[in-house]
């Protein structure tokens, strides 16, 4: 059999120093060990980094300090995540499973890998698992895969991969920070940018180096006003997007919009901060009119393939839906 | 009454085919065709035996001895030829499923490839008319007078309706363990069929029947896929023949779609007229649908439309077209699902066209004698289904505009459609006993998940007169006296009146009887028999995002005699279920560009959750029926899943104006 190694790391700096090329850290194994049996992934060592201390979620200041080893179940259960950060509890509870968020954790989350068909299966060419072997969903079923951000023909080799985290969508608005150590020490990624676009390196998720670990996503304090996710799957549960809206509105007191936040899922290949949306609504009035306006500023730039152009009018309705829920009453 | 094996199955003591031990076991996985069409040019096993613990590779460059009349699906690696993406082309066999699974992945085979064509169209060239559709019936039917029908009608639709190919996706894959003893083989297989199974496998080996025997004694759900035998089975025993050691072969999920059979898609178009008054004055259902190149399967889409509606003028048609797909099979009510699909929502859009509500257009043209044949119906109670029905659910407050009720963000509305299944019956064998103060009953036949064990357990004790926990039930095993497939509803009815024999010869003889229904079934003739029923469903819409929700459904039946409660409607609720999938989610999604099923597992391929299931209901009408069986039954396992994908399109129309004719229903087709 394929055979691999399998060490549970004691404690960051041993789980860093041991990397080395062909090995992969494990958290729930709720992706990565599915990914395995079918072959996608082919780690020659894992490194369980499960059970590191780092599975805490603690206040910090006005904002909140994540343990990249808590589980999504224990994040979207938490009695500071649910009264400070519900678009967060919410968008967690969205994805997978009951049983799925008993496994998985939040920096596994954050590393999930896309589901797309083609992606998932080595009989098939893909150039994010196999970089120049093609990209068979363009020309093949793509209903579920990217309208902004993916690669054009001029930047091959091409992909239309959507990221599949709702949490990460809910963090890319939350304008969260996610903290890592690595070879070279510590530092501190801004969301959305953990997560890249696929440009000519489809087989890159994320700005993550070799052997950087997620210790810790640090939320600021939370946006003010009211803030929701709604996603939009056509299984009422355990489906992963087809779009899904993170956001926040504050409205002042004479209907203006002071404050907006704005981030869709499974419509790129990372979440996808909509600044051109939050840009053309700020300082407006919160009206109908404004939140379509604001909408189509984004999607104007969308870029969809035949068989997923619903996926615009959708993120429009849903945009337009969700802030109009957010408005004061 | 409860599950008897019910303990059994929650403490994970019941045994399924994978969990038999044996010693010196082996195992097998399957090397698939990475393409559609093509011949295999070379098979290069050498990185694959030269891994520590394989033990064998079977492939065509020694074809393994079957018998030359195997079933091609079933006749592994006899041939060059691949005839279908994912195909079983080779096997490796192993110490651990672990090794097996990583060495099949270093055979290499080289291909010389053709070009493939896996799309099912209306214009199809390839298009033929069968010789007969599943599993004997006419494939073309046709009287009266169809174009003077049409052109005569107050009212008149032609609408075409396509479904998607679906795949069971019984929780259990299908799996097999072979041990092979004094030239005979049992197999421990998941199969709906003890008899069936061991008869196939016996003929594909080539070996006589008393040399094989299938143990199934518990099977984690078919719905028609593990009707038939499967590959799993004779790969386990041809190679635990060749390695001389029992093995396992346990399919993954990815494997099944292509290996095990799937719902054909089909194209299917209605045309039907009406006078002014609503009564039919032409029906016609003309199908396309698909088979592989190496069988011939045609599902007999259009026959319930035989049977449903009285009409001067009747035609039904199929065509099949052999693409290089894997063969297409029984899937939960093949025919009536897809058929009545497309029948009830035609009925529905001829409803809107007349301006006659649509319970009323049903009742209006219920028929007499069944419309294709004449025959008098042993009972027929699809008025009362359906009126019980309008009552239960509210239907008299309905108003029939469409896209006028708004709840929040939600449109809402509410759709019906019948259902109706053949209620078949086949020869079956059973045994009983006196024996240890109590009795035994023996039948080879098969508990999938349905609660059979236990019904049978109460027809038994209902015949012998005897607390039911005196009697003791043997099933699943092919030396038990031979019995039909579970499959085509008929289980209960073709089982039980075995074992109402046996019981009753073992009152007459003393300790032991035995009952063989076959000249029975052969006096079938004389009714058309049927169960009716009739699907409520409401909608809520929100056509900004294109969700569908389903607060609330309702299934009326009239079956004849309800055995057990709590398993019919358990059983009803599921075919139900089945169908919610169906009409909103369930599509297996075929790449034109490899020719492979794409969405292959159930993360991708959808089959409705918990939360997608709010209120379902279903009750049945008292049906006393004596030109059925010594029980007075009639099959309930499909009935539920028939019509109700249409109640619900028909409530989308409803809710929304939207009609959509191509299952499922998606956000996607409901934003375009």
């Amino acid at each position: 059999m394929r055979t691999f190694t399998y060490d549970r790391a004691s404690d960051v700096a041993a789980a860093v120093a041991g990397f080395a090329p062909g090995t992969m850290y494990l958290g729930g194994g709720t992706n990565l060990v599915d990914l395995m049996r079918l072959g996608v992934a082919e780690p020659e060592r894992l490194v369980d980094v499960s059970k590191l201390p780092l599975r805490d979620v603690e206040a910090d200041g006005e904002g909140l300090l994540i343990g990249s080893a808590v589980r999504n179940a224990d994040l979207a259960a938490h009695p500071l995540v649910r009264e400070r950060y519900p678009m967060l509890a919410r968008a967690v509870l969205t994805g997978a499973s009951g049983q799925v968020r008993n496994m998985a954790t939040v920096g596994g989350n954050l590393l999930q890998r896309t589901r797309c068909s083609y992606f998932q299966d080595v009989t098939k060419a893909c150039n994010k698992r196999s970089p120049g072997s093609g990209c068979p969903a363009i020309e093949g079923d793509h209903r579920n895969l990217a309208i902004f951000g993916h690669s054009t023909p001029q930047q091959a080799p091409q992909c239309v991969a959507t990221h599949p985290s709702d949490m990460a969508v809910a963090l890319a608005a939350l304008d969260a920070q996610v903290r890592v150590a690595g070879p070279e020490g510590e530092r501190v990624i801004a969301m959305p940018g953990l997560h890249r676009l696929p440009g000519t390196e489809p087989d890159r998720d994320t700005v993550l180096r070799p052997g950087e670990l997620i210790t810790a996503v640090r939320l600021p304090a939370p946006p003010p006003g009211a803030s929701a996710y709604r996603k939009v799957r056509e299984r009422a549960s355990f489906a992963f997007a087809l779009v899904s809206v993170a956001a926040a509105l504050d409205v002042s007191d004479y209907g203006a919009v002071q404050g907006v936040r704005l981030a869709l899922g499974g419509v790129a290949h990372a979440p996808w901060r909509a600044r051109r949306a939050e840009e053309a609504l700020l300082g407006q009035q919160a009206d109908d009119d404004q939140f379509r306006r604001a909408a189509d500023a984004e999607l104007a730039h969308a870029r969809p393939l035949p068989g997923n152009r619903y996926k615009v009018a959708l993120a429009r309705n849903l945009i337009v839906a969700v802030l109009r829920e957010l408005m004061p009453r | 009454m409860n599950r008897i094996e019910g303990r059994d199955k929650v403490t994970g003591r019941a045994r399924y085919a994978a969990e038999y031990p044996a010693d010196g076991v082996a195992y097998a996985f399957p090397v698939q065709s990475a393409i559609a069409r093509g011949l295999i040019e070379f098979i290069d096993a050498t990185a694959a035996l030269d891994m520590p613990g394989v033990l064998a590779v079977l492939s065509s460059d020694d074809p393994p001895e079957l018998s030359k009349d195997a079933e091609p699906e079933l006749a592994l690696f006899q041939t060059r030829r691949v005839a279908y993406y994912g195909q079983a082309v080779a096997a490796v066999v192993a110490e651990s499923l672990e090794t097996a699974r990583a060495a099949a992945r270093r055979v290499r085979i080289g291909y010389l490839p053709e070009s493939h064509d896996v799309r099912l169209r209306p214009d199809h060239p390839g298009l033929y008319t069968p010789e007969k559709v599943n599993p004997a019936y006419p494939t073309v039917t046709e009287h009266g007078d169809l174009p003077g029908g049409l052109a005569g009608a107050a009212v008149s639709i032609d609408v075409t309706y396509t479904t998607p190919a679906e795949h069971n996706n019984p929780i259990e894959p299908h799996a097999a363990m072979a041990v092979w003893a004094d030239d005979g083989v049992t197999i421990y297989d998941s199969t709906q069929g003890a008899t069936s199974d061991r008869d196939t496998i016996a003929a594909t080996l080539g070996l006589p029947r008393d040399k094989v025997r299938v143990i199934a004694r518990h099977v984690g759900g078919g719905f028609g896929c593990k009707g038939t035998t499967r590959p799993n089975a004779i790969l386990a025993a041809i190679a635990a023949r060749a390695v001389a050691r029992p093995v396992k072969v346990v399919l993954t999920r990815q494997q099944m779609f292509p290996m095990t059979g799937y719902r054909t898609p089909t194209i299917q178009r209605l045309r039907l007229g009406a006078d002014a008054e609503g009564r039919l004055t032409a029906l016609a259902h003309d199908v396309a649908e698909q088979t592989s190149t190496i069988v011939e399967f045609a599902e007999q889409t259009a026959t319930p439309t035989r049977i449903m509606y009285a009409a001067p003028a009747l035609r039904t048609s199929h065509q099949v077209v052999r693409l290089d797909v894997p063969t297409p099979a029984w899937m939960r009510a093949p025919g009536e699902c897809p058929g009545m699909f497309a029948l009830e929502s035609a009925m529905d859009e001829l409803a809107v066209a007349a301006g006659i509500d649509p319970v009323e257009l049903r009742v209006i043209n219920d028929p007499r004698t069944e419309p294709h044949s004449g025959l008098p119906f042993s009972s027929r109670n699809l008025v009362g289904c359906l009126r019980e029905g309008a009552r239960r659910f509210g239907w008299d407050r309905r108003d029939p505009s469409p896209g006028i009720r708004r709840d929040g963000r939600w449109l809402t509305g509410t759709g019906v459609a019948s259902a109706t299944y053949p209620a078949y019956r086949a020869a079956s064998q059973a045994s009983a006993t006196k024996e240890d103060g109590g009795f035994v009953v023996r039948i080879a036949a098969a508990d999938i998940g349905t609660g059979a064990r236990t019904a049978l357990t109460e027809i038994a004790a209902e015949a012998l007169d005897a607390p039911a926990a005196r009697v003791r039930l043997e099933l699943g095993d092919s030396s038990l006296p031979r019995a039909s497939v579970a499959g085509g509803s008929m289980g209960t009815a073709s089982w039980g009146s075995a074992i109402v024999k046996a019981c009753e010869d073992l009152l007459k003889n003393g300790s032991e009887g035995s009952g063989d229904t076959t000249e029975d079934v052969a006096g079938n003739a004389g009714f058309a028999r049927h169960a009716f029923g009739a699907h409520f469903a409401e909608v809520r819409v929100d056509l900004g995002t294109g969700e569908v929700r389903v607060p609330r459904m309702l299934g009326v039946f009239a079956a004849g005699r309800i055995i057990d409660p709590t398993l019919a409607r358990s059983q009803f609720i599921g075919g139900i279920t089945m169908g919610l999938g169906m009409a909103l989610m369930e599509e297996t999604v075929i790449d034109a560009g490899t020719g492979d099923f794409l969405n292959h597992d159930l993360a991708q391929y959808h089959v409705a959750a918990c939360a997608d299931v709010q209120d379902i209901d279903a009750i049945w009408l008292d049906e006393e029926d004596p030109h059925l069986n010594p029980m007075g039954s009639k099959g309930i396992g499909e009935i539920g899943i028939v019509g109700s994908a249409a109640a619900i399109a028909n409530a989308v129309y409803h809710a929304t104006g939207r009609r959509i004719r191509d299952l499922p229903i998606t956000p996607a087709k409901l934003l375009s």
